[in-house]
């Protein structure tokens, strides 16, 4: 069992649902980012998620996008970002986990991703761009390692295909509610909740939502479903207030949003 | 030794896997759209009324087949091989790019789909796929990175007149790389609705499969145009290499002929230094990018770098697929050519023959007249002139321009 295993059964004992926000390694410094772990934790997070910063992300939004190219105009590398995390999770109770492309895992080589990400405490990997059907040999290697591979389903995915992607699946499935990249959405679609309900009869994985949430009401709304709300461009968009208003500021308005949002949960 | 088995040509797989390379690196939610591409284009494939419409909109709006002329000026002032020209700039819209733009035109069609988006370097594949938009009547959105907009004003304003939108991306470095990730993303968004006919042999399964295939009318022809010119087939090919697709159109369906050698040239940029150039097959390593595996420029972390050539159209960290496989399989040799032998080669033939190539073709035309010089008078290259250079006149007279200044200051 991985500790993303263990936090979901402990949520599932008490009948309640993760909170489990997303913010950029390093941006704007991997300081910072370590800052804005603890301060996550503190809120009520259950599971953070680390994205790792990539040169051309076709998933993402324009306010993950920017982080992304903020931290590696620091020219922030992985081997920093791994160090750094290694000293947050000997300090943090939630279990973290990386949101990383493929193209930076294949040239880590697959095995040496796993072994640096599990030596700097990290749980599992989400990884946007690495469909089902390429996914058997990393899935391999995250299974005997027992790393969590969390994958993603989406509202263009036909059930048949949902299911095959639960079954290489580990730590949760990742619903994304939109079709569409990341960022805020004022309105999430209406079926994203018959869509959960029915992965949930079929799956004994927790099936968590991401993608376009913002507000109170929305997490509201999703935790009658869904087994954790997965909350990352708001987030970003708070901490990247840093360069306005500074670090100590941003952190603050971090920290109100997130408990307001967990205050639905 | 080059590896050239029966099965060279027998690529992809289902998987879409040129060997090691191709295959789908995208978001789970391109999923749908890229399987109804393939059950579409598969279809197609073998519909007859499909290929005939195909047929004659090549002939008749393209002005299919292009010529294969001799370059007689070129070749007596290299003094070697004859150089041939398949002559691609004679095409509607003075690129091979009308080629895709039309099969995927018809593709989109035949999906139900009313609505293109595409990425565009040079501004010929968004001219291109502007232009078979007009033709049949489909919204048309083009994705151009702000750098290459500067550089490729006349196609720009070119995409206008035929009623597309051109969107200025203003990501990254602001050329055909960041258009294509801002093409990617709207995608992600449009996809129930949208397709995206994506210009080059790069991006995920079934692309490079249906962009190789769209464009291999350039070697069926210049196969038989050979056959018919000199009684046999080139000793050569030479093709531009940025995302592939002119090179790819010429080779394939030469690919089984184990005579016929083939080189593919890459933007030399200026130097060998990272991002002095844009030739992930020479300085490269074996990554993914853009939903594909293939020889990329990246770091050591797995990001893609900047990358550097004269024309935009070249100006790419990645490579098709299929190219990886060529050369690793030793099918097909790549070299690079430098800005400055592009830009001789861009006026050589241009006083030789009264044909001025775009600014991608020229770096065909320098390899073509190193290779003629090597292979002696007995041989015969066939040389694809990938486009026309008129879109160039403004970037080449600035560079010009530049290069006066720089001599005078040297002096």
């Amino acid at each position: 069992m991985s500790a993303i295993d263990t936090t979901f059964e402990e949520l599932r004992s008490l009948g309640k649902t993760a909170f489990i926000p997303f913010i950029t390694a390093g941006d704007p410094d991997l300081e910072f980012t370590g800052q804005v772990l603890a301060e996550l934790e503190k809120c009520g997070a259950n599971i953070c998620e680390l994205g790792i910063p990539y040169s051309d992300p076709i998933a993402d939004g324009p306010v993950i996008q920017a982080s992304y190219t903020r931290a590696l105009n620091q020219r922030i590398k992985l081997n920093a970002i791994l160090d750094n995390a290694q000293t947050w999770t000997a300090g943090l109770s939630t279990p973290l986990v990386t949101m990383v492309s493929y193209s930076i895992i294949h040239r880590q080589g697959l095995e040496r991703y796993v072994a640096q990400a599990k030596h700097a405490g990290i749980a599992g990997a989400i990884v946007p761009d690495l469909l089902v059907e390429e996914a058997p040999q990393f899935a391999a290697i995250c299974a005997r390692e027992d790393f969590s591979l969390i994958q993603l389903v989406t509202p263009t995915t036909p059930h048949d295909r949902a299911l095959r992607i639960c079954e290489t699946t580990s730590g949760f499935l990742y619903y994304v509610s939109v079709t569409g990249i990341t960022g805020a959405r004022q309105e999430l679609p209406p079926e994203v909740v018959d869509q959960v309900s029915w992965l949930k009869s079929k799956t004994e994985l927790p099936v968590c939502i991401g993608f376009g949430i913002s507000q109170a009401a929305q997490v509201k709304m999703l935790s009658q479903v869904a087994d954790g709300i997965i909350v990352g461009s708001a987030i970003v968009k708070r901490v990247a207030s840093a360069a306005e208003i500074g670090k100590a500021a941003a952190l603050e308005n971090v920290r109100t949003f997130v408990q307001e949002l967990v205050a639905e949960l | 030794m080059a590896d050239i088995s029966p099965s060279t040509s027998n690529v992809p797989n289902e998987a879409g896997r040129f060997g090691l390379f191709g295959g789908r690196y995208v978001p789970e939610t391109l999923t749908k759209a890229l399987n109804e591409l393939t059950t579409a284009y598969t279809e197609a494939k073998q519909d007859s009324v499909f290929q005939n419409q195909l047929t004659e909109l090549f002939n008749d709006f393209v002005g299919r087949p292009s010529p294969l002329y001799f370059a007689e000026r070129l070749t007596a002032h290299c003094g070697g091989a004859e150089i041939w020209l398949k002559r691609e700039d004679t095409n509607h819209t003075g690129a091979h790019k009308i080629n895709n733009t039309l099969g995927q035109a018809l593709l989109t069609m035949r999906m139900g789909k009313k609505r293109v988006i595409a990425e565009t370097g040079a501004g010929q594949h968004g001219v291109a796929t502007a232009t078979a938009c007009a033709r049949f009547g489909l919204e048309c959105v083009v994705y151009m990175g702000a750098e290459d907009i500067r550089r490729q004003a006349p196609n720009v304003f070119s995409m206008k007149l035929l009623g597309a939108e051109v969107r200025a991306v203003e990501t990254g470095s602001r050329t055909l790389r960041d258009a294509i990730n801002e093409a990617m993303r709207e995608w992600m968004s449009s996809v129930e609705n949208t397709h995206y006919i994506i210009g080059s042999v790069v991006g995920p399964h079934p692309f490079p499969l249906i962009v190789r295939d769209f464009q291999s009318i350039i070697g069926q022809e210049a196969r038989q145009q050979s056959l018919e010119r000199f009684d046999a087939l080139p000793d050569l090919l030479i093709a531009c290499v940025g995302g592939g697709s002119n090179a790819a159109g010429l080779f394939y369906p030469f690919i089984d002929d184990a005579d016929v050698a083939m080189l593919g040239v890459e933007a030399g940029g200026r130097g060998s230094q990272p991002g002095d150039h844009a030739s992930p097959l020479s300085y490269g390593e074996h990554g993914i990018l853009h939903g594909s595996m293939s020889y990329v420029m990246q770091d050591e972390d797995g990001q893609t770098c900047d990358v550097h050539s004269i024309s935009a159209g070249l100006d790419y960290p990645g490579v098709g697929p299929e190219h990886s496989y060529w050369k690793d399989s030793g099918r097909v040799e790549y070299t690079s050519c430098e800005d400055d032998d592009a830009m001789h080669a861009f006026d050589t033939l241009t006083q030789c023959e009264g044909i001025l190539p775009a600014l991608e073709s020229s770096h065909a035309i320098a390899a073509a007249m190193q290779q003629a010089c090597k292979l002696g008078p007995s041989k015969r290259i066939v040389v694809c002139l990938s486009g026309r250079g008129d879109k160039d006149s403004n970037e080449i007279a600035r560079i010009k321009k530049e290069m006066a200044t720089a001599a005078a200051s040297n002096q």
